[in-house]
């Protein structure tokens, strides 16, 4: 570890925060119905969907029909994606004649992108068509994002309101798009040209090292670009990722791409409290994602630093640590910051090989996806993820001062709490119980590129990529098999759905209940005491549970690799 | 009521005795950690009857006595209480009532009835030494009852037909004059036999937050379970056979035991401490309401003031010296047995030295509520005490400018002044006050940094309410309180998000004692006024609401210190359990054995003993309860935080290191 790195880092953070309060609070204006300074532009073209779709903006929905609206328009998405991509032959814009794409890889990565996970079990410069891309996953790389913002501000308003509504989804949605995404992307994806992205049909024709002559396809890279970052989709255009030279060609655009994904969860905790009546809660929530992020990069940055000592044992010069998977023009400080920040949001863009990481650096982001993403988490499911937590550690911490617990004045009761239980229930259930069934079925072992505990790595990694729809792959595993489609698949739909319906009944049933006046008396939710007692339920409760398994992966791995033992 | 001491010899063998009968599988299904360690030890039993082996029988001994340690606080909880329904019992034994056969009439005939024969609107007749057979209502007559069956004090109390004053409660004894009793409930429903359930436990519910944080807990339990079963498989790849015994093991002790086994416990003694402090909650949930209370009406006499008004100052007009007037007063109130004139007495004495004189052939005039004066007639004075407008009216003077100015002074400071004359003379004024009781301002003090909000319930005008207000330190007032005006303000603080405490004893109070989250009735008010709250005081005290709000605050604090505490040991568990199971297959997790436990065998080991004693040894607090301060919630929080979360991390590994050393020195492990 050196300053220099660790100053690289905090001017990349720095430039998050700049824009982390009037982001936050342009999103609160926008989510509580005000007027932004979009709106003498886009206010016609919003009233205008609203009137082709049928839709009544002032009419309020309870819990249960603002879920039914988005499963009834993630549904409409899915068919529509798993179209997409079975048709793809007969499609249009399609120059290199792509064949459909199998039934199990399309259902996996229809899955994938609808629940902005974006895990691709493909190779996309060769499965899919420009079409795909663009007609596909690309405007499901909008709306997923926007889904996610519109659930975390329908469980907003249960703790801003009393009156038991939750808002529109239609509305939410649309402004959502309309008013932040498409708007921010522009931005985005012109910085990114003038940081040397391409965005281009055309091809080059360029004659390699070895003297031969290759065509090497540009794209729509800098829009791709900037919604799967800015989107906390993840999914590149390239298998490479961000580690593609033209997807991130150089330091700065690296900076770029850390500070889009990172722009919108970051300001959405400020949203949130200023829709609450109180930003301090913001602030606090904030902290809290920002102390178990921060420590997540510290401890990359200091096990990639650390090195090898198996490969220092060969006569590889230890002062850069451990670059295998490393892209020079990035460093070690830098990678350490992208590799926490996309595991700590459900970004999963990568801009290393995480299957290259050392043990411990490969342990952070496993944790912090088991975490359930929400340090600071995907747009939108970062800051309803957080909220369950707080109102578990009020729940179990706010006895302690002598009053039954509430948070924001909400009485925290047996209903909230089976419904808060029910959704972190979900992640060990659905990462423990696939990757413990895996481990044990030869035809998903077969998938391994290692044995040991870094194959069990590979197998954790995977499963809690899907749950948590961060989508980052520790590579090493080939999950291109139907096993590995159907179970992915299947654990996406879970993370996502299976956990915020709970959770939107929960707000539902928050929403209903009126706000209790604060005192001296009250749980004080804004103290540093707080904000640690937040980091200590969220790893008591939200990560004991996967020690076992990490133990028996990058644990065992790193203590065996000191006794140089591999696998 | 007498109570038991905490732990009570009797108590405990009862408790032992019934720990063992609360096995039943039935029973504990309705706490899901306990129950899932009842199988765990069940399954461990069995696998160890069919490969015995020393390991595997300590471990499922250890798992039994985790079950039973939790079962036996339940029963110690629970034996408290039945020690007291016992004598509560002895009050209800079977009486004969006179069951009067022609009310209406008043000839007197009765008949003698088994009480359990009675009916709601039966009237009975009581005489001196009957037990009154069911709780009712006094229509006629007035008598003094010994109530000590219920409240535990012996003196009597008077209780009269009319008014609020009229109810009786069935198993108290008439000591002096008979009364007819008009019968209000049905045998078996008094309020001795809902005393006895609620003491008992009969009628225990979960409290809703005891629901919530049971459904925290299963769930949590939920997840281990997961975790545990999917270790199977994770082991198995790695290349190790974990067996059932220690997978076991390991799932009891990440399940927070020790809050599932004291959590009902914890319930029990709260409702406990409150009935040790003369305090019946109809619910569980008035205890914890209580906790949660932000506003306490709290009635301005005998809560905020001593009962009467008392003389503090003596106010001379000119020319008229204080001894003389102190002296003047004195005299004037020796036919004054009320106590503000005997106030006034007192201070004479006390300030000016006075002495009583010899009065011969001195005439008192005792006070009376019709001239509202009182004075003495000696050696050709006539000198008299009272209410101003009185004392005016006798000394035939009209008040001077200097006399009014006094008069107001005293009228505007909250006081009463009273004119003392003597013949046609003004002498001056006394002032009396209400005196603030001691030490009350602080304690307002502390319950504002609780977070608690005062306000003063009085019949006093604006003027004195205030005055009183400010000199006590109160955060509200309200004056010329009516029972409507109670309930008004109750429907406003509640509108505001906020929970309201109140007591009362009148009929007209019951609408707000019904309305308020906390309603304390006192057991001397009338039947309306106890079936209205949601709590009854035996002492009849309205200081008590304070205390009242503190035990509940107490349930509240214990319940969430002792989850915090036991989730916090689990990260210790792990680091005992976890390197040993796989240390075979990989030698170098041995790193992970922090605490450099003797043995793989003996770390589970110790990890799961430690896991039962701790039940035990955490049974006192859960009983006692953690103890309240009186500071705000973040200074609260802050110490909790630091003793049962903090303590919670660190003790276990101290306690599993001790264990294991105990058990490599006995050759157990």
């Amino acid at each position: 570890m050196s300053l220099n790195g660790w100053l690289q880092i905090a001017v990349t953070l720095a430039l998050v925060l700049a824009v982390t309060l009037p982001l936050g609070r342009y999103m609160a204006v926008l989510f509580t119905g005000g007027r932004t300074v979009l709106h003498p532009l886009l206010g016609p073209v919003e009233r205008g969907f609203y009137r082709v779709a049928g839709v009544n903006p002032q009419a309020e929905q309870g819990w249960a029909s603002y879920a039914l609206a988005m499963l009834t328009f993630s549904g409409a998405g899915l068919a529509a994606l798993y179209a997409i991509l079975r048709l793809q032959g007969v499609l249009p814009f399609n120059p290199a004649g792509l064949p459909g794409v199998a039934p199990d890889l399309a259902f996996n990565t229809a899955a994938s992108f609808l629940t902005n996970t974006n895990w691709q079990a493909y190779f996309g410069e060769v499965t899919l068509s420009p079409f795909s891309q663009m007609a596909g996953l690309a405007v499901q790389n909008f709306l997923s994002a926007a889904t996610g913002i519109a659930l975390a501000m329908a469980v907003t308003r249960a703790f801003a309101r009393s009156a038991g509504s939750l808002g529109n989804f239609w509305v939410d949605l649309t402004r959502a798009t309309l008013y932040l995404l498409l708007p921010l992307s522009i931005v985005v994806a012109l910085a990114y040209v003038a940081l040397g992205v391409p965005q281009s049909f055309a091809t080059l024709d360029v004659t390699t090292l070895e003297g031969t002559q290759q065509v090497v396809p540009l794209g729509p890279l800098a829009s791709q670009e900037a919604i799967k970052q800015l989107g906390t989709n993840g999914g590149g255009y390239f298998n490479a990722n961000a580690a593609h030279p033209f997807e991130n060609p150089s330091a700065l655009s690296n900076i770029h791409a850390i500070w889009a994904m990172l722009v919108i969860s970051a300001a959405l905790p400020i949203t949130f409290g200023r829709m609450v009546g109180s930003e301090r809660q913001g602030w606090a929530l904030l902290s809290v994602m920002a102390v178990l992020l921060i420590g997540g990069v510290a401890l990359v940055y200091w096990a990639e630093t650390a090195g090898n000592p198996l490969i220092t044992a060969l006569g590889v010069d230890p002062s850069m640590g451990n670059m295998e998977g490393k892209e020079v023009r990035f460093g070690q400080a830098m990678t350490a910051l992208f590799v926490a920040v996309t595991t700590g949001l459900s970004c999963g863009a990568v801009n290393a090989m995480h299957d290259s990481l050392t043990p411990l650096g490969g342990l952070v982001p496993l944790l912090l996806m088991q975490l359930g993403e929400v340090l600071p988490g995907g747009v939108g499911s970062g800051l309803y993820g957080m909220l369950v937590f707080s109102v578990l550690a009020v729940f179990v911490a706010g006895l302690m001062v002598g009053r039954t617990p509430e948070f924001l004045g909400k009485k925290i009761e047996a209903r909230e709490i089976r419904l808060a239980v029910l959704a972190v229930l979900i992640l060990p259930l659905v990462i423990l119980g696939f990757t413990a069934v895996s481990a044990m079925l030869p035809a998903a072992l077969a998938s391994l590129n290692n044995a040991g505990p870094h194959g069990l790595s590979e197998l954790l990694y995977a499963y809690s990529s899907a749950a948590g729809n961060n989508g980052s792959a520790f590579a090493g595993l080939n999950a291109n098999t139907p096993w590995f489609n159907t179970t992915l698949g299947i654990a996406m739909m879970l993370g996502r759905f299976a956990y915020v319906l709970p959770v939107l009944a929960m707000a539902g049933s928050l929403a209903a209940k009126p706000r209790a006046a604060a005192s001296a008396g009250t749980f004080p939710t804004t103290s540093l005491l707080f904000v640690g007692l937040l980091v200590g339920v969220i790893l008591i409760l939200g990560g004991l549970q996967f020690f076992p398994a990490l133990a028996l992966g990058p644990i065992v791995e790193h203590v065996l690799m000191h006794a140089a033992t591999t696998f | 009521m007498s109570s038991p001491a905490l732990f009570d010899r009797a108590i405990l063998t009862a408790a032992a005795r019934d720990s063992v009968r609360k096995l039943d599988p039935r029973s504990l299904m309705r706490n899901p950690v306990i129950f899932v360690t009842e199988v765990g030890a069940a399954l461990t039993t069995f696998l160890w009857l069919r490969a015995p082996d020393a390991f595997s029988g300590q471990i499922a001994a250890w798992l039994w006595f985790t079950v039973l340690f939790a079962t036996f606080a339940e029963a110690v909880a629970e034996g408290r209480g039945k020690a007291q329904a016992a004598s509560l019992r002895q009050a209800r034994s079977d009486v004969q009532a006179k069951l009067l056969l022609h009310p209406d009439t008043n000839d007197g005939l009765y008949e003698k009835v088994n009480a359990q024969t009675l009916a709601p609107g039966d009237v009975v007749l009581v005489e001196t030494g009957d037990v009154i057979p069911l709780d009712g209502e006094i229509i006629a007559g007035v008598a003094s009852i010994n109530e000590a069956a219920i409240t535990g004090e012996s003196a009597p109390v008077i209780r009269e037909a009319g008014g609020d004053r009229s109810a009786v409660t069935g198993g108290t004894t008439v000591l002096s004059d008979a009364i007819h009793v008009r019968i209000t409930v049905a045998p078996g429903e008094t309020f001795i036999d809902r005393m006895i359930a609620l003491v008992e436990g009969a009628e225990r519910q979960k409290t809703p937050n005891e629901l919530a944080l049971s459904v925290l807990l299963s769930g949590m339990t939920l997840i281990f379970l997961i975790a545990v079963v999917t270790l199977w498989g994770l082991a198995g790849y790695s290349g190790t056979q974990v067996s059932v015994v220690v997978l076991v093991a390991l799932l009891v002790t990440l399940i927070p035991t020790t809050i599932g086994g004291l959590l009902s416990a914890i319930g029990i003694a709260g409702m406990d401490r409150l009935i040790r402090f003369n305090v019946i909650a109809t619910s569980g949930r008035a205890v914890e309401a209580a906790g949660d209370v932000d506003t306490l009406l709290l009635d301005k006499t005998g809560t905020i003031t001593f009962g009467n008004r008392m003389a503090t100052e003596f106010l001379p007009m000119a020319g008229v010296s204080a001894a003389e007037l102190a002296s003047a007063s004195l005299l004037a109130s020796m036919g004054d047995e009320t106590p503000e004139g005997r106030s006034i007495v007192a201070l004479a004495r006390s300030d000016f030295g006075l002495e009583d004189q010899p009065m011969i052939g001195a005439v008192l005039v005792p006070f009376a509520a019709q001239t509202r004066l009182s004075g003495i007639d000696v050696a050709g004075r006539k000198i008299r005490k009272g209410a101003v407008d009185s004392v005016l009216r006798f000394a035939g003077a009209s008040a001077s400018p200097e006399f009014r100015q006094a008069v107001d002074r005293v009228a505007r400071s909250g006081g009463t002044p009273l004119a003392v004359a003597d013949g046609a003379r003004l002498l001056g004024v006394i002032h009396l006050k209400d005196v603030i009781k001691p030490g009350i301002r602080d304690r307002f003090a502390a319950l504002r940094a609780m977070g608690i909000r005062t306000v003063m319930v009085t019949g006093d005008n604006p003027v004195t309410a205030a005055a009183i207000a400010s000199e006590a330190g109160v955060d509200d007032f309200l004056a010329e309180a009516t029972p409507e005006d109670k309930l008004a303000y109750i429907r406003r603080e509640q509108v505001g998000g906020r929970l309201i405490a109140m007591c009362g004893d009148g009929t007209n109070d019951a609408p707000a004692l019904a309305q308020a989250d906390v309603g304390v009735a006192m057991q001397t008010g009338t039947q309306a006024a106890r079936e209205a709250g949601n709590m009854v005081d035996l002492d009849s005290s309205p200081t008590k609401l304070i205390e009242i709000v503190e035990i509940g605050k107490q349930l509240l604090m214990t319940r969430g210190s002792l989850t915090t505490f036991s989730i916090a040991n689990d990260v210790a568990k792990y680091f005992a359990i976890l390197p040993a199971l796989f240390v075979t297959t990989y030698p170098q997790m041995q790193a992970l054995n922090l605490m450099g436990l003797s043995s793989p065998q003996s770390a589970i080991l110790s990890a799961v003993i430690f896991n039962a004693l701790i039940i035990v040894a955490l049974i006192p607090l859960a009983l006692r309860g953690v103890p309240y301060r009186r500071v705000g919630a973040a200074a609260l929080l802050r110490r909790n935080l630091t003793v049962y979360g903090l303590g919670g991390l660190v003790l276990p590994f101290i306690g599993i290191k001790v264990i294991d050393l105990g058990l490599a020195a006995l050759h157990l492990a």
